[in-house]
């Protein structure tokens, strides 16, 4: 017997891994939540059929989308997750001490309860005492919000089905009003590189540069999502991520990690011809 | 015979019925089912084609219904509480005309508020019937003209012992609603015809907490426009009628202008949204009520923006009101309603159904997903934020009064000439002027041109409002009638 978990990655392309056994199948009042077992990826989740994260690779983004805007504002003591029901971005921030406050939005409560019942490896911090998770639309809960918080982490599905308001320029600009004078907005920035995912990429481009003085785009090599290729956005009122990036201070942190480095902090930040050209066409 | 169950759909099982015949065409549409227009199967898709079918025997004819559409049209009437329905596939513009030269002959008077839709006076040009204008009230603050009191409309009806008829908007495109009931009964002492413009009131046939329909309320006709709240394809339509009218001399009217190829697509959309609609539509309207009271409570708390509900109810010309429609007044940020309505398409990818001078009003449905009102609240707290200025010198619509000087069948059809718009004043109009949507004429064939309608064309205009009706497209024009 062979079982396989296939997603169309384009309508001409499938992605397939070998399923070992599913441990879980339900619908949610928003989208249909499965976990899975593989031999080479181990545990996966997957919302409405789309790949949210495996435990191989899950590193990569977590890492990046937390330890870059950290290491430019070591000093932000208030953070909010938008999306992120599976706790990933949570572990990685609860490693700084000096966060004070995190707070998580996350529309399905039933995603955050299947990953702490099956991926205790992205969850478990969800239980820190900073965390306060809240059971809301992201896009309601930024509006009424304003000068709070030091950093917000847009972790969000992609911009078709419950996660497409957080990729609209209301939200950008909500969250622009919600950040302190020194805050930083990261999020996730879709891929350059299939013809869909590019023209979702653009979109949020154009929309947070719209309401961010400071919009850049950096980049990491994710193997489970469409091309491998992701984007991530750093938008900001103040700090600029490489100029007001401090290596040193990090490095003092000595926090342990396993894609992310002050190397990798300057270089991610190099993107290929092709993307400036996309990133630029909408400036 | 029997009345069938509101679970049939008689013109769907028929056209299923059909298709399974796979019946070989040797008639219109030329098209075949689609293997003529590879590119518009491609994308319309393959099931659309293949019901883009003509009138015959077991499909029935929509001119001279005997069979399936008539079976369908007494479930319609079934469920909309009325004598008859008839199905229209013109749009509620045809509905509406086909009510008005139904009731009025040339020459005979017909009682309505001038906040009507064109279609009600474009009916007068059509028969020659004769409009006599009621005052509809006017909310200054908002700048939305309401429904028409009692008193006027007693007014109206001992000024004018000869009228045939009345027509009422039930609900305006704001969702205000005239005391429909005391009208009617009012009408009918003086033998008079009650027609409904229910073009933005379809849901009133199944809501438990929604203003009484036009046939719950007594009217002889009401024109109800199935495609907007109904969910029916755009340009389908119901017409209904009560005991005092003739079927068959109604059929005749709408025979007059109405297509002999009524549209399949159309006929069987009317079919499948009336049986949603009398199965689900309690269910579907109170999630849409509820919809639209969570965007209404959240718009409010933005601050600055006003989005009205039942609390404008005065027992007079805000007799009832629709909570469905997400009416929402601006000026107090100092944009005007169609600016906010420009900026939430251009900026934020949102189309909302109009903006006028001082409200926006979103159109709020079974379609909708709690995420969607959340973009549309969110947005609207963003432009406040971005885009509000100082309200001083911001216009609020004033109701003005007409001044009609010719009949509008007479002056669409009297001699006339272009004059340049600024000099227009003073002069007769020959043609419409309306911003659109929503398509209330600011002048109508017959009305004197004065001072007050030009400086509204001018603002309606630098606002951006998108004005159509005259013969120039870039309505610098306005045709007048001939001097002298």
């Amino acid at each position: 017997m062979e079982l396989w978990f296939t997603e169309k990655h384009t309508e001409n392309v499938l992605f397939s891994i070998k399923v070992d056994k599913q441990l879980y199948s339900g619908q949610s009042d928003f989208q249909r939540i499965d976990v899975f077992e593989s031999k080479e990826f181990g545990r996966f989740l997957t919302l409405d059929g789309f790949m949210m994260l495996t435990e191989k690779d899950e590193f990569i983004y977590h890492e990046m989308i937390v330890h870059v805007p950290m290491a430019v504002y070591p000093d932000a003591k208030k953070v909010l997750v938008i999306g992120g029901g599976d706790g990933g971005a949570v572990r990685e921030l609860v490693r700084y001490s000096t966060i004070e406050q995190i707070d998580l939005v996350e529309i399905d409560k039933q995603v955050v309860d299947v990953c702490k019942k099956f991926l205790p490896q992205t969850a478990a911090r969800l239980e820190d005492p900073r965390v306060s998770i809240f059971y809301e639309d992201g896009l309601r809960f930024i509006r009424s919000r304003e000068n709070e918080y030091d950093l917000i982490i847009v972790d969000s599905t992609d911009p078709f089905g419950p996660g497409e308001g957080l990729f609209t320029r209301e939200f950008y600009g909500n969250c622009f009003k919600a950040l302190t004078d020194t805050g930083i907005m990261v999020n996730q920035h879709e891929s350059p590189f299939y013809p869909v995912d590019a023209v979702a990429m653009q979109r949020a481009h154009k929309r947070v540069t719209a309401s961010f003085p400071i919009s850049r785009v950096y980049q990491a090599h994710i193997p489970t999502y469409p091309s491998g290729h992701w984007l991530f956005g750093f938008a900001s009122k103040k700090l600029h991520p490489i100029t007001d990036f401090d290596p040193e201070a990090w490095e003092k942190l000595k926090l342990k990690t396993d894609y992310y480095n002050t190397k990798i902090h300057i270089g991610a930040f190099a993107l290929p011809t092709y993307v400036r050209k996309m990133l630029e066409d909408v400036e | 015979m029997e009345r069938l169950s509101q679970e049939r759909a008689p013109i769907l099982e028929a056209l299923n019925r059909y298709k399974a015949m796979r019946v070989v065409p040797f008639d219109v549409p030329g098209h075949k089912r689609g293997k003529g227009n590879r590119e518009l199967v491609d994308f319309l898709g393959e099931k659309c084609m293949t019901v883009d079918v003509n009138s015959m025997k077991p499909l029935d004819n929509l001119c001279h219904p005997v069979s399936v559409i008539k079976e369908a049209e007494e479930l319609a009437a079934d469920a909309f509480g009325a004598r008859h329905a008839f199905f229209m596939v013109n749009g509620t513009t045809s509905a509406v005309q086909s009510m008005v030269m139904a009731a009025c002959k040339k020459g005979e008077k017909i009682i309505m508020p001038r906040n009507v839709h064109r279609s009600a006076i474009n009916a007068l040009i059509l028969s020659g019937a004769i409009p006599v204008y009621v005052n509809p009230g006017v909310n200054k603050d908002l700048g939305i003209s309401l429904g028409m009191s009692l008193r006027d409309v007693e007014q109206a009806i001992s000024d004018n012992p000869d009228a045939k008829a009345i027509l009422v908007n039930n609900p305006t495109y704001y969702g205000i609603c005239s005391h429909l009931k005391a009208i009617t009964e009012l009408a009918h002492r003086h033998h008079m015809l009650v027609l409904a413009d229910e073009a933005h009131g379809t849901h009133f046939y199944f809501g438990d907490h929604l203003p009484p329909s036009a046939m719950a309320a007594g009217a002889d006709m009401a024109a109800v426009s199935m495609h907007k709240s109904g969910g029916s394809l755009t340009q389908s339509s119901l017409l209904l009628i009560n005991h005092s009218v003739s079927e068959g001399y109604v059929r005749q009217i709408i025979n007059l202008t109405q297509t002999t190829s009524g549209s399949y697509l159309l006929i069987s959309s009317l079919d499948i949204s009336r049986r949603n609609l009398a199965l689900r539509g309690r269910e579907i309207f109170r999630k849409v009520s509820e919809m639209a009271e969570y965007a209404r409570k959240e718009i409010n708390h933005i601050g600055g923006y006003y989005a009205y509900s039942r609390e404008l109810i005065n027992g007079n010309t805000i007799y009832d009101f629709d909570v469905t429609k997400l009416s929402v007044h601006t000026l107090d940020i100092g944009l005007a309603g169609i600016e906010v309505y420009d900026i939430l398409r251009d900026e934020y990818d949102i189309q909302i159904e109009f903006g006028d001078i001082g409200n926006i009003l979103a159109y709020i449905s079974i379609g909708d997903r709690r995420l969607d009102l959340e973009r549309l609240v969110s947005a609207l707290s963003e432009i406040k934020r971005c885009y509000a200025k100082d309200k001083t010198g911001m216009l609020s619509q004033e109701y003005i009064k007409p001044q009609v000087v010719l009949p509008p069948q007479e002056a669409f059809y009297a001699e006339s000439e272009p004059v340049p718009i600024d000099d227009s004043k003073g002069r007769i109009c020959s043609e419409f002027v309306m911003c659109y949507p929503p398509g209330i004429p600011v002048l109508a064939p017959g009305e004197r041109i004065t001072a007050d309608v030009l400086e509204y064309i001018h603002y309606a205009r630098d606002k951006g409002c998108f004005l159509t009706g005259t013969q120039d497209t870039m309505v610098n024009r306005i045709r007048a009638l001939k001097e002298g």
